[in-house]
């Protein structure tokens, strides 16, 4: 991938530390980059960390989790690196961020309308009656029918597709260059899900705004995103051009991912499953942490771990064995 | 919103047995006494013939039934009889006595929110921290201590030594009348703070940690607008049932502090009148506090439908 000029998160290490505890690293050394515009997929399975990279890129990491190193560049700023009244004032008209549960996202207590008005009110200075009107604006351009007797609800008598969409326009409604997204449509069923990505493709083209978009799900990714990074146990094990990664996964984790989901194309391909199961975090294994499940394992993977590589233009994975096929392929 | 509140009538509906069955039991307190009432009630200084008198004018000489008809008819006229002590209608002596105690449970509501605020906001930020061990080293305190003795604590403290509050009484205007309940009401506030601190801090830092306080800090909140607007409404709406039930003990514990403050309320109306065995007196104070629970109870309910938009205590909600 080109040098970005929007988000390059570089070398990003969080854990845990707890007194008379050895510090836990939960994500290791992660570098990735988003250009302005582009729609950026990070998947791999539940636990691999990429929650936590994405809430520490909006700041949100939760408590007890820190920040052992690392930078997020956003527009030439270390995010991690500035004041706290610096980030808030980034947090709504430069990056914004949709959650996973639709349900419990919304404040139960306030109007969705007022919601999405805060950080309009807040960030661009309007008058409630204007932020308002906005608010409602924002409701029509995600497709929620009758915007204005909707924007007086209140988040439990709308439906979990609703809810998601006032989440979105609640998000752009400050206009952010970047919008980061924790499987919105993960609590959503398969139809509204469908609906919503496309919705999101959409108000990003006509917002301009980039995308991170954080899933489990791979036909999402497919669907929606130009480029990803593969996460596993914390790591980033491969990136590159979507296209190219499903036709040809470069780690052999993202092809047992690929072989473990189900393929609209070829309906009667059967699924297998990676067998056994992510390590636990605070034991990392001395060597590549994929190891102990890969069917391509070397000796030297239990030794070492081997870090992301250039494999061909635009594409990076981290494995040994890959990077003897590319070393010994002519240039 | 106000079909949410339509079950008011309802409830208030619901709540006349219980008065109903309230008003029986203050009627029976009198019959309950072992041998005849009336001398009990005169006590030493019971002749033949004050007894008879007293007799007659309680009616104890009808059947039961008939004096509590009797009774009950009154109570619906305002008519709470006459006290023994000094011949006064009762109705007046109460009617003196309620908005004393009223002021002074709301001062101390009052208060004990100012106080449990603040010190719930600063405990859930950092919980298990030094002020966080502060806070519920002071409701430890709080709860440890008997709450007349909070009381003559603050008036040696405060009134003897630093002179800056009245060692008790009334007053005369509504602004003395505040000056004056101060002192009573903060020893309220102090003995019920603790409760509320406990609740309030609890939901606070599970509010603090939701999903919806972080899509609040996604939007650039933070600080005491955050507090506001996030998460002291959603943290507020378990508490408030705590302080409904304690609001209720609330009522029990003002007549010692009452007493301790010679406040001329409900309390020590009740008092002088169980030592003087003026049994309108205290049949009326039972009635009128009992009053004051249910109401408090169905309050209650009215806050929690105001301050929460998902309760809902009407009918349709339940069918
Ligand atoms: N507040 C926390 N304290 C301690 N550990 C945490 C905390 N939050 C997450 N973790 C741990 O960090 C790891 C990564 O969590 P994260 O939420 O980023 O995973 P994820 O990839 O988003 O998974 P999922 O698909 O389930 O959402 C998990 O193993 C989790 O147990
Ligand atoms: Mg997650």
């Amino acid at each position: 991938m080109t040098p970005s000029n929007l988000l390059s998160v570089n070398n990003l290490s969080l854990g845990v530390t707890r007194a008379k505890h050895p510090a836990t690293t939960i994500v290791k050394d992660v570098s990735f980059g988003v250009d302005r515009g582009e729609r950026f997929g990070i998947v791999g399975e539940s636990g691999s960390g990429k929650s936590l990279t994405l809430r520490a890129i909006a700041g949100l990491l939760p408590q007890g989790i820190d920040v052992f190193g690392g930078e997020i560049n956003y527009e030439g700023r270390d995010l991690l690196r500035v004041t706290p009244n610096e980030r808030r004032a980034l947090m709504g008209p430069e990056i914004a961020m949709v959650f996973q549960e639709p349900m419990t996202a919304l404040n139960p207590v306030m109007r969705v309308g007022e919601q999405i008005a805060e950080g309009p009110r807040r960030h661009l200075g309007l008058s409630r009656k204007k932020a308002d009107a906005l608010a409602i604006e924002m409701m029509a351009k995600t497709g929620i029918p009758d915007p204005a007797k909707r924007s007086r609800a209140y988040p439990h008598e709308l439906s979990g597709g609703l809810r998601q969409r006032i989440m979105i326009a609640m998000a752009l409604s400050c206009q952010p260059k970047l919008l980061l997204c924790d499987e919105p449509t993960t609590a959503l069923d398969v139809t509204v899900q469908h609906q919503v990505l496309r919705l999101l493709e959409n108000l990003c083209d006509d917002f301009g705004a980039a995308l991170v978009f954080v899933t489990h799900d791979l036909a999402v990714v497919n669907q929606t995103c130009e480029t990803l990074a593969v996460m596993y146990a914390g790591h980033i094990v491969e990136t590159g051009w979507v296209k190219d990664v499903f036709r040809d996964p470069r780690h052999p984790y993202t092809r047992g991912l690929l072989d473990s989901a189900p393929d609209f194309d070829q309906p009667n391909r059967p699924l297998r499953p990676i067998p056994g199961f992510p390590p636990n975090l605070a034991e990392r294994p001395a060597g590549c942490s994929f190891a102990p499940r890969c069917a391509q394992v070397q000796a030297g993977c239990l030794d070492s771990s081997p870090t992301l590589m250039p494999v061909t233009a635009n594409r990076t994975a981290a494995c040994f064995e890959t990077r003897t096929m590319f070393e010994g392929m002519p240039a | 919103m106000f079909h949410r509140l339509s079950f008011i009538p309802g409830r208030l509906l619901r709540a006349l047995p219980v008065i109903l069955g309230v008003t029986i039991v203050v009627f029976l307190m009198v019959h309950l006494l072992p041998g005849d009432p009336a001398i009990a009630i005169l006590g030493d200084k019971g002749t033949p013939q004050r007894i008879a008198a007293l007799r007659e004018q309680l009616g104890l000489n009808q059947p039961l039934w008939l004096q509590y008809a009797t009774f009950l008819g009154r109570l619906l006229q305002g008519n709470f009889g006459t006290s023994l002590v000094n011949n006064r209608p009762v109705a007046e002596l109460v009617f003196q006595a309620v908005p004393v105690t009223l002021t002074l449970l709301l001062f101390a509501l009052i208060l004990s929110l100012l106080i449990s605020i603040p010190l719930a906001a600063i405990a859930a930020t950092r919980p298990n921290g030094g002020r966080d061990l502060g806070v519920r080293a002071f409701t430890l305190l709080g709860q440890g201590m008997p709450q007349f003795w909070v009381g003559i604590m603050l008036i040696l403290l405060v009134s003897v030594e630093l002179r800056l509050f009245p060692v008790g009484g009334y007053g005369m205007t509504d602004a003395e009348h505040l000056y004056y309940l101060f002192l009573p009401a903060l020893t309220l506030a102090i003995s019920m703070a603790p409760t509320i601190i406990r609740s309030l801090r609890a939901s606070t830092i599970a509010s603090l940690g939701s999903d919806y306080v972080a899509t609040a800090r996604s939007k650039g909140s933070a600080g005491s607008a955050l507090f506001r607007q996030h998460v002291l409404r959603n943290a507020a709406i378990p508490t408030i049932s705590v302080i409904g039930v304690n609001l209720g003990y609330l009522v029990g514990g003002s007549i010692v502090i009452e007493r301790v403050f010679a406040i001329p309320g409900l309390g020590s109306l009740m008092l002088t009148g169980i030592f003087a065995r003026d049994f309108p007196t205290i049949q009326a104070v039972a009635l009128v506090v009992a009053l004051f629970v249910i109401i408090i109870g169905i309050l209650t309910d009215v806050l929690y439908t105001l301050l929460d938009p998902r309760v809902n205590f009407s009918k349709e909600a339940r069918a």
